[in-house]
């Protein structure tokens, strides 16, 4: 009998869940769809003026991709739990930080990078202008994925309870405030064709941080909330 | 190996569930090729045995040793010997049994499509193998999660109500399997209202 190898076992949970999401095509437009509706609803709400729209664009930008990756947070690992899959992690042998990593890397694939990938389109509406658009994407890019990393801490903790979607949100939001503060200053400079490297930099050590222990936070949260 | 170290061994385990005392004082052994049947009426603490066993579950007092070791230390090679049926099935309504047990059983071993489909066809759910599980019926679903626990090729078999849901046929499949499990040294941890009754291997009893 061969076992195998970690890097295996994460390759085969990263493609479970893209192709369970193939199947469930809804479900997975849903955060995107979010994003999409509340940066559309401002121009009507607060001003069809680009002038205007492009002091707010940075905010909006973030605060939607914020809201709209809470959102998707709460479904990471809920169906696995209910089904008993989650049990079946721990009792697999493999590195549970490690299956729980292949889980946040194809959720940030199905609700982050869409998200990245339309922002610049976004972005235009909303008048920031051709030469910030690079920032957009990068402060995003970084962004969403401190956040699916962060979302995967909030939804490990919060699995086992009945209601825990509200407590995800109020478990992650703390969290998640230095990258709304240092992204939405990132594309605000670029806009003002600043120099932006200071808040890419710490956007970008963020990640690093988020990547390094967020795995092996959740992975001690799922073995307590399966109890 | 002496009598003391057996294979696996629970020693006077204690488990509060919120103010209920589940667990007073259980202990229980088990050695290469023998079955453990635990029995009682619902709600004595079966389930929260078996999960205490997988370390699913912490015990208040109490510890589990496999092979002489707490399951706390052995952890990942402990868990690498264990295949575990819950009362959840653990499929995926979206994907076929194929899938799921592609993906169930090849985290923990590299396995064919072909033995996926040989074990479904043993177990009678070959006509089902690429429907999607959410259309099988309970019983179809049951024994496709038994084929997990049969592909896996765990040593330790934890099987909470393993007969649930099985017609006349599977449930004589399921004891054959299980006996020739025994044969080859395993061993295994049956939560079970009716009794057991297995051609051979060695059938210990745990009342709760």
């Amino acid at each position: 009998m061969q076992p195998t190898h970690a890097l295996t076992a994460g390759r085969l949970i990263f493609e479970r869940d893209l192709r369970l999401a193939m199947r469930r095509w809804g479900q997975v437009a849903d955060p995107l769809v979010f994003f999409l509706i509340v940066t559309t609803l401002f121009p009507l709400g607060l001003s069809p003026e680009l002038s205007r729209l492009r002091d707010v664009a940075p905010g909006v930008l973030w605060v939607a991709a914020l809201l709209s990756s809470l959102l998707a947070a709460d479904s990471l690992l809920k169906s696995d739990a209910q089904d008993g899959s989650l049990e079946q992690y721990v009792l697999s042998g493999q590195p549970l930080t490690w299956l729980l990593l292949a889980k946040i890397a194809a959720h940030w694939v199905l609700s982050g990078l869409p998200l990245v990938l339309i922002s610049p389109l976004v972005a235009i509406a909303l008048g920031v202008p051709g030469h910030a658009l690079d920032v957009v994407v990068i402060s995003l890019l970084f962004g969403t994925l401190t956040l699916s990393l962060l979302g995967g801490i909030g939804a490990a903790l919060t699995v086992g309870l009945r209601r825990g979607s509200l407590l995800l949100s109020l478990l992650v939001l703390p969290l998640a405030m230095p990258l709304l503060i240092f992204g939405s200053r990132a594309i605000e400079l670029a806009i003002a064709a600043e120099p932006v490297a200071g808040p890419l930099y710490l956007l970008g050590a963020l990640f690093v941080l988020a990547f390094t222990l967020a795995p092996l936070t959740a992975a001690a949260a799922v073995r307590i909330s399966i109890d | 190996m002496s009598a003391d170290a057996s294979f696996l061994r629970a020693r006077n385990l204690h488990l509060w569930r919120g103010e209920r005392h589940v667990l007073r004082g259980v202990s229980c052994a088990l050695d290469a090729g023998e079955a453990l049947h635990v029995y009682g009426p619902n709600g004595s603490g079966k389930t929260s045995l078996l999960r205490v066993i997988c370390g699913l579950l912490q015990a208040e007092e109490g510890e589990v040793l496999w092979q002489g070791v707490s399951i706390h230390d052995a952890n990942s090679a402990y868990l690498a010997s264990i295949a575990y049926l819950a009362h959840d099935t653990a499929l995926k309504g979206d994907l076929t049994p194929v899938e799921n047990l592609r993906f169930s059983v090849g985290v923990r071993r590299e396995l064919t499509e072909q033995e996926i489909r040989a074990m479904l066809g043993d177990l009678g759910v070959a006509d089902c193998a690429d429907l999607p599980s959410r259309v099988l019926s309970a019983g179809q679903r049951r024994r496709v999660a038994l084929c997990r626990v049969l592909l896996s090729r765990a040593r330790l078999w934890v099987l909470d109500e393993p007969f649930t849901n099985l017609d006349g046929i599977s449930s004589e499949q399921m004891s054959m399997a299980l006996a020739s499990h025994l044969d080859t040294g395993g061993l295994a941890l049956i939560a079970a209202h009716q009794g057991l009754q297995l051609r051979s291997g060695r059938v210990r009893q745990l009342g709760l």
